[in-house]
C-alpha cells in the first residue's frame, strides 16, 4: 500500500513537471495556432540564464523572476525574428522552423555552459515529510502549487481579459481578427513571449529535481506533448490533468505490470492518449474544430 | 501505353548504364605498394570520431583534450618513434553525433580519403560496433577506444586490429562483487542500469562474478537515456528488501538516483559505477550529504580532487590543458583525453618501424607508466591479454571527496573477466 | 531574354523532360566511377535516405498527414532484413520484398486509427512511435539482438561485375531507389494520387465527389510505411549493423526536415532532402565542431525563409522565370479555370473513378495534374478560403 501511495506521489511530482511545460505548449497553440517543438529547449535555455544569475550571486527567487522576464522578451524576439517571416505558411513550415530553433538552443547552451551536469538550487525549502514509509517532499508540493497557480492565471487570461480574447481570435482566424482591429503581430509576439516565460518557470521548477543539462527538457517535452494532446491542445486545465494522468499512469504501470516494467513504461501514456483520441479526436477538453468548406 | 513508354526509357537507361559501367575506372588509384598510408618521415596521421553534437556531446571534451595533448606533443618537437625518426602527430577528428552510421561514414573518410595511419580513441560502444568489422578487414589499427565494453579486449582473434583502453565494465563489476563477497557475503543487491549495452555489460559482468556465491540480485530496474527521471525506479528498488544498491548510470541519472535514494530514506550500501564519479558534475549536484559513504572504483586521477593538486603529473596536465586546450581543466574527460593520448605517444615511441604491423606489435606488447593514472596502475598488454588497464582502486565518498580505502586491486591483471555481448 | 513557351505534354516539353532525366540517370550511373569509395558510400547513404524521405513525403506531402514517427517503419525494415540475413539463407531480393510487406502491413494497421486524428494531433501521437522504437528493440532480445543489435556482413561485389564493393552497394541502392521512385510516381499520378491530394486539399469537397477519405489515407499510410521499410532494409545492407540507438526520434525529425527541405508533394525533392540531411550536418560541424548544431539549425530556418517550397519549389520558380508552360487546349476546356488547377475543380469523372482504384491512363495523362502545386501554396490557399 505504501508503495502504491509513494508511486502515486512520484507520479504527481513528475506529472506536474510535464504539465508545466504542457501549459506553455497549450498557451502558444491557443494564441498562435502553432505547436512549438522548441518549447522545451527554450525553457532549458531560460533555466541556464537563471542558473547563471545564481552563480553570479543572485538570490534564487530574484534569478527566477529575472529569467522569466528575460524569457518574455526573448520569446517575443524569437517570434519577430524567426516566426514572423513564415507567418501564413503551412503549419509544417513553422514546425520545421521550430525544429531549427530546437537545434540552435540545444547546442548553444552546451557551447556556453558545457554539457556537464549542473546543480540548480531549489526555490523551495528542502523539507521531507515522512508518514510510515511514504515520503513527501516540500518541493513536490511547491511545484504543484506553482503549476496550479499558472494554470489559474492562464485560464483568467483567456477567459476574462481583452488580450486573451484577442489571442483566441487571432488563433482562430487571423484575417477576421485583423478586420476587427486587433493588431495581430503584437498578439502573436505576446503569445510567444508569454509561452517562453511560462516555459522558463517550468524549467526552474524541473531543474532542481532532474538536474540541469542541455538535454534537460527534450525528454520532458515528449511527455509534455503527450499531456497536451491528452488534455486537448486548447485547454490549460486539460494540460494539467493530462500531465498528472501521464505521470501517475506510467509509474503505476511500470510498478505493477510486469510485462511493461520500467523499460516500456513510455508506452503507457501514449496508449492512453491514442485510446482517448479515438473517442475524442481533440483531446479530453479540447474544442471540436468545425470543418467548413 | 504509358507503361510501354516507361519500359522503353528504362531499357535505354539500362543500356546507357552498362556502357558507363564498362568504361568505368578512373577514380583514385590504389595504394602505392609497400608503404603503409598515413606515415611519412615527418608526420603520423591519426583519426578519431566523437559525438561533438547531439545528445552525447558531453564527451566532446575528450576530443578537445586529445587534440590539445597532441598539440602539446608537436609543440615540444614531436614523437621520437622506435625507428629513430621524430614525427609530428596530425590528429583528424570528425563529428558522429553518437550515430553508428555516421561513425562508419567518418571512418571510411578517415581511412580512404584522409588515409590515416591508425584510428585512435573512437568513442562509444554502438558506434565502434559499426566499424569494427570494416577496420579489421582493412587492417587499419583501431586503438584505445573510448568505451569499456569487454568485447574489444576479449576478441583479439577475430579483431586483431582493435583494442580498448580503460578497464572493462565487467572488470569493475567483478571488483565490486569481490568486495561484497568479503564484506557482505549474503548481500541482496538491487540494480539500476541503463537499458543499453553499457548497462548490460556491467550487469552481466556482475552476474558472472557473483555466481556460486551467497550474493543475489533481488531486483532490477532499467531506464532509457531518453527518460526524464529515474525516481520511480529508485522507489521500486527501495522496496525490494535489498541491502546493496548497485547504481549503473550515466552522470545525470546517477545524480538523480543518489538524491532520490537519500530523500526516500533508503539506507542500502551504495555502489556507483566509475562512469559517474565526477565530484563536480555528479556528487556535488546530488548533494554532499546524500553522497556520503558511496563506494566506487577508480583508475584515473580526478583533476578536481584537492589531494592531487600537488601531484606533478596533474600540474603538468593542467598547465598543458590551459595552454593548448579550450575546456574546463577540472573536467574529468580532460584528464581522460590526456591520459589516453599519453598511452598513444608511448606506443608510437615503441613502434620499431613505420608500418601498421609494427604499430600493432607495439600495441600488443606495451608496458608503460601513465602519470595520470592512479599511482601503481600500469598500461600493460601481452600475448592473450587485450586489455591495457586492468587494475582499479576502491574508494569511498567522505566529506566532499573520494577517499581510497583499498590497495590497487591488480588480481585481474592479464585476465579481465568476460562481460556480456559477443 | 525571351521566355520560352512550351505546351504541357507537347513534344518539346516531353523531349526536354526526357533529356533531363537521361542526363540525371547517366550522372547517377557514372558517380561511383568518378568519386573515391568514401564519397560513393556517402552517396549510397543519400540514396537510402532519399527513399525514406520519399516515403514520408508520400504521406505528408500528398495527404497532409504529418508523421514524426517514421523512424519506426524504417527500423522495422532494417531489423526484418537483419534478422533474415542472420537466421535464413535468403536470396538477395527477398529481404526488400519482405521488409516492404511487413512495414506495409504494420503501416496499414496504424493508419486506421490515424484516420481519426487530424494534423497536429497526428503529428504528436506519431512521436510515440519514434519514442518506443529503441526500448521495443532492446526488449525482444532473442529476435533483435537486444542492445547489441545485429551485425551482418555487407554484400560484396560478385566477380563478374568487375565492381568494387562500394560501387556494387551503390548500384544496388540505385536500382532499388529507382524502382521505389517509379512506383511512387505512378502512385501519385494515378487515381490514388488524385484522391490523395483531393482529400488533403479539401476533405469535404472530396467527399462530395465520392472519394471516401479513409481509403486513400490508409492506403497511403501503408505504402509510406512500406517504402520506409525498404529504406531500412537498404540501411542494413549499407551499414552492416542495426542497433536500437540508430532508430531514435532524431532520425524521424531528420526525415521530416528532409521532406520539407526537398519540397512537399514532389517526388524528385526527396533526393535533395536526403542530400541535405546527409551532407549539411557534416559540413556545418566541419565549419565549427562546437557550433555545428547551431549553424545547422540556422540553415534549416533560413531555408524555410527563402524557399518555403523547398528545393523543388525553388526549381519551379526558376523554371517559371525561364519557361511558360501552357496547358494543352483540351485540358483547358476540361478544367474550366484555365492555367491552374485546384482540387475543387477536379474533373468529376476522374475523381469519381478514383475510389475504385482503377487508373485511366489512356484518356488523359495524369502525369501533369499536380506538377505546379507545391504543398504550402495550396495549404495557405486553404486558409484564406476559410
Amino acid at each position: 500500500m505504501s508503495l502504491l501511495i509513494q508511486q502515486v506521489i512520484g507520479g504527481i511530482a513528475i506529472g506536474s513537471i510535464y504539465a508545466s511545460l504542457a501549459l506553455a505548449i497549450v498557451l502558444i497553440h491557443r494564441s498562435t495556432g502553432v505547436v512549438n517543438i522548441a518549447q522545451g529547449e527554450m525553457a532549458m535555455f531560460s533555466t541556464y540564464v537563471a542558473w547563471q544569475l545564481t552563480a553570479w550571486g543572485w538570490p534564487i527567487w530574484g534569478a527566477i523572476l529575472a529569467a522569466v522576464g528575460l524569457s518574455l522578451l526573448g520569446g517575443m524576439l524569437i517570434e519577430r525574428v524567426a516566426i514572423r517571416p513564415v507567418e501564413g505558411a503551412s503549419h509544417l513550415t513553422v514546425l520545421i522552423v521550430t525544429i531549427g530553433l530546437l537545434l540552435i538552443f540545444n547546442q548553444a547552451a552546451g557551447w556556453i555552459w558545457s554539457f556537464l551536469v549542473k546543480d540548480f538550487p531549489s526555490p523551495f525549502p528542502g523539507g521531507v515529510w515522512a508518514l510510515g514509509q511514504v515520503r513527501l517532499s516540500a518541493s513536490t508540493i511547491g511545484v504543484l502549487v506553482v503549476l496550479l497557480a499558472s494554470m489559474g492565471l492562464l485560464y483568467l487570461l483567456f477567459q476574462y481579459t481583452k488580450v486573451g480574447l484577442a489571442m483566441r481570435a487571432v488563433a482562430t482566424n487571423p484575417e477576421s481578427a485583423k478586420l476587427v482591429g486587433i493588431r495581430v503581430g503584437r498578439i502573436l509576439m505576446l503569445g510567444w513571449g508569454l509561452a517562453a516565460a511560462l516555459g522558463a518557470l517550468s524549467g526552474v521548477m524541473v531543474a532542481p529535481q532532474l538536474f540541469l543539462t542541455p538535454n534537460l527538457m527534450f525528454s520532458v517535452l515528449i511527455y509534455a506533448i503527450a499531456a497536451a494532446a491528452l488534455g486537448g491542445l486548447d485547454s490549460p486545465g486539460g494540460a494539467v490533468i493530462g500531465g498528472l494522468v501521464v505521470g501517475v499512469s506510467e509509474n503505476l504501470a511500470a510498478t505493477y505490470i510486469d510485462f511493461i516494467g520500467s523499460d516500456l513504461k513510455v508506452l503507457v501514456p501514449f496508449v492512453i492518449i491514442i485510446a482517448v483520441l479515438m473517442v475524442k479526436p481533440t483531446g479530453l477538453f479540447g474544442q471540436r474544430e468545425v470543418a467548413r468548406a | 501505353m504509358r507503361y510501354h513508354r516507361q519500359l522503353r526509357s528504362l531499357a535505354v537507361l539500362c543500356a546507357a548504364g552498362l556502357l558507363l559501367t564498362a568504361c568505368g575506372g578512373g577514380r583514385g588509384g590504389g595504394d602505392a605498394g609497400g608503404q603503409d598510408p598515413g606515415i611519412t618521415e615527418s608526420e603520423v596521421k591519426l583519426g578519431g570520431s566523437y559525438p561533438l553534437s547531439g545528445p552525447a556531446s558531453a564527451y566532446a571534451t575528450i576530443a578537445q583534450a586529445t587534440q590539445a595533448c597532441f598539440e602539446q606533443v608537436n609543440a615540444e618537437g614531436g614523437v621520437r618513434m622506435g625507428d629513430g625518426v621524430t614525427r609530428n602527430i596530425n590528429f583528424i577528428v570528425y563529428d558522429d553525433g553518437y550515430e553508428p552510421a555516421r561513425m562508419l561514414e567518418n571512418t571510411r573518410r578517415l581511412v580512404e580519403q584522409d588515409r590515416v595511419f591508425a584510428l585512435f580513441d573512437t568513442l562509444g560502444t554502438p558506434t565502434n560496433s559499426a566499424i569494427v568489422d570494416y577496420v579489421n578487414e582493412r587492417q587499419v589499427p583501431h586503438l584505445y577506444l573510448a568505451t569499456g565494453a569487454s568485447k574489444w579486449g576479449s576478441n583479439t582473434e577475430e579483431w586483431p586490429m582493435t583494442i580498448g583502453w580503460q578497464p572493462a565494465y565487467s572488470l569493475e563489476s567483478a571488483i565490486y562483487a569481490e568486495y561484497l563477497k568479503r564484506e557482505r557475503p549474503g548481500a541482496r543487491v538491487a540494480v539500476l542500469y541503463q537499458n543499453d549495452d553499457f548497462g548490460k555489460d556491467y550487469l552481466n559482468g556482475f552476474k558472472q562474478a557473483i555466481e556460486g556465491s551467497g550474493i543475489q540480485i533481488v531486483a532490477e530496474e532499467t531506464y532509457q537515456v531518453t527518460d526524464p527521471s529515474v525516481d520511480s525506479q529508485v522507489v521500486n528498488l527501495s522496496r525490494s528488501n535489498a541491502d546493496v544498491f548497485f547504481n549503473i548510470t550515466t552522470p545525470k541519472f546517477a545524480a538523480q538516483a543518489i538524491a532520490r535514494k537519500a530523500e526516500i530514506g533508503w539506507d542500502a550500501m551504495h555502489l556507483l559505477n566509475s562512469v559517474s564519479t565526477s565530484v563536480g558534475s555528479v556528487m556535488e549536484p546530488a548533494g554532499a550529504e546524500a553522497s556520503q559513504g558511496i563506494i566506487s572504483a577508480e583508475y584515473i586521477k580526478d583533476p578536481s580532487d584537492p589531494r592531487v593538486q600537488d601531484d606533478p603529473a596533474m600540474q603538468e596536465y593542467k598547465a598543458a590543458a590551459e595552454q593548448y586546450g579550450d575546456f574546463n581543466i577540472e573536467n574529468e574527460y580532460g584528464t581522460f583525453g590526456f591520459a589516453v593520448c599519453n598511452t598513444m605517444v608511448k606506443t608510437l615511441e615503441q613502434t620499431e618501424e613505420p608500418t601498421r604491423e609494427a604499430l600493432m606489435e607495439a600495441v600488443r606488447s606495451i608496458d608503460a607508466e601513465n602519470p595520470l593514472l592512479i599511482d601503481g596502475i600500469r598500461v600493460k598488454t601481452g600475448e592473450g591479454d587485450g586489455f591495457p588497464i586492468e587494475s582499479m582502486q576502491l574508494q569511498r565518498f567522505e566529506g566532499e571527496r573520494w577517499v581510497p580505502f583499498s590497495d590497487v586491486i591488480s588480481r585481474y591483471e592479464g585476465n579481465t573477466p568476460a562481460g556480456g555481448g559477443e | 531574354m525571351k521566355k520560352l513557351t512550351l505546351t504541357r505534354g507537347g513534344t518539346a516539353h516531353r523531349t526536354i523532360m526526357l533529356v533531363t532525366v537521361l542526363v540525371l540517370v547517366a550522372v547517377a550511373l557514372y558517380l561511383p566511377h568518378y568519386y573515391a569509395p568514401y564519397r560513393v558510400f556517402q552517396f549510397t547513404e543519400v540514396l537510402v535516405f532519399a527513399i525514406a524521405v520519399l516515403s514520408l513525403n508520400l504521406l505528408t506531402g500528398y495527404t497532409g498527414q504529418i508523421s514524426l514517427g517514421h523512424s519506426f517503419f524504417f527500423a522495422i525494415g532494417a531489423y526484418t532484413t537483419a534478422v533474415m540475413f542472420r537466421d535464413l539463407d535468403v536470396a538477395f531480393v527477398i529481404p526488400f520484398v519482405v521488409a516492404f510487406v511487413v512495414a506495409f502491413v504494420v503501416g496499414f494497421l496504424i493508419g486506421i486509427p490515424a484516420l481519426r486524428l487530424s494534423g497536429v494531433y497526428l503529428a504528436l501521437v506519431t512521436i510515440a512511435l519514434a519514442v518506443i522504437t529503441p526500448p521495443l528493440l532492446t526488449r525482444f532480445e532473442g529476435l533483435t539482438g537486444g542492445s547489441q543489435g545485429i551485425n551482418i556482413d555487407t554484400p560484396t561485389a560478385p566477380a563478374w561485375s568487375g565492381l568494387a564493393d562500394d560501387q556494387w552497394l551503390y548500384y544496388i541502392c540505385l536500382v532499388v531507389a529507382a524502382v521505389v521512385f517509379l512506383l511512387a510516381r505512378n502512385l501519385v499520378r494515378g487515381g490514388v494520387g488524385l484522391s490523395m491530394t483531393a482529400v488533403r486539399d479539401n476533405e469535404l469537397a472530396a467527399r462530395t465527389m465520392g472519394v471516401n477519405p479513409a481509403v486513400p489515407k490508409t492506403r497511403t499510410f501503408a505504402y509510406s510505411a512500406g517504402f520506409a521499410g525498404v529504406a531500412g532494409a537498404l540501411y542494413t545492407l549499407v551499414v552492416g549493423l542495426v542497433a536500437p540507438g540508430s532508430f531514435t526520434i532524431i532520425l524521424a525529425i531528420n526525415l521530416l526536415v528532409g521532406t520539407v527541405v526537398g519540397g512537399m508533394a514532389t517526388i524528385a525533392g526527396a533526393v535533395f532532402g536526403a542530400a541535405f540531411i546527409g551532407f549539411v550536418p557534416v559540413y556545418t560541424s566541419g565549419i565549427n565542431p562546437a557550433l555545428g548544431g547551431v549553424i545547422y539549425g540556422a540553415v534549416v530556418i533560413l531555408i524555410m525563409f527563402v524557399m518555403p517550397g523547398g528545393v523543388m519549389g525553388l526549381a519551379r520558380r526558376i523554371r517559371g522565370w525561364l519557361v511558360t508552360l501552357e496547358e494543352p487546349a483540351d485540358r483547358r476546356r476540361a478544367s474550366g479555370t484555365g492555367q491552374t488547377e485546384t482540387a475543387g475543380s477536379l474533373p468529376a469523372a476522374r475523381a469519381g473513378a478514383v475510389d475504385g482504384g482503377t487508373e485511366q491512363s489512356g484518356t488523359t495523362d495524369p502525369g501533369t495534374a499536380q506538377d505546379d502545386r507545391p504543398g504550402e501554396q495550396t495549404t495557405t490557399g486553404d486558409r484564406r478560403e476559410n
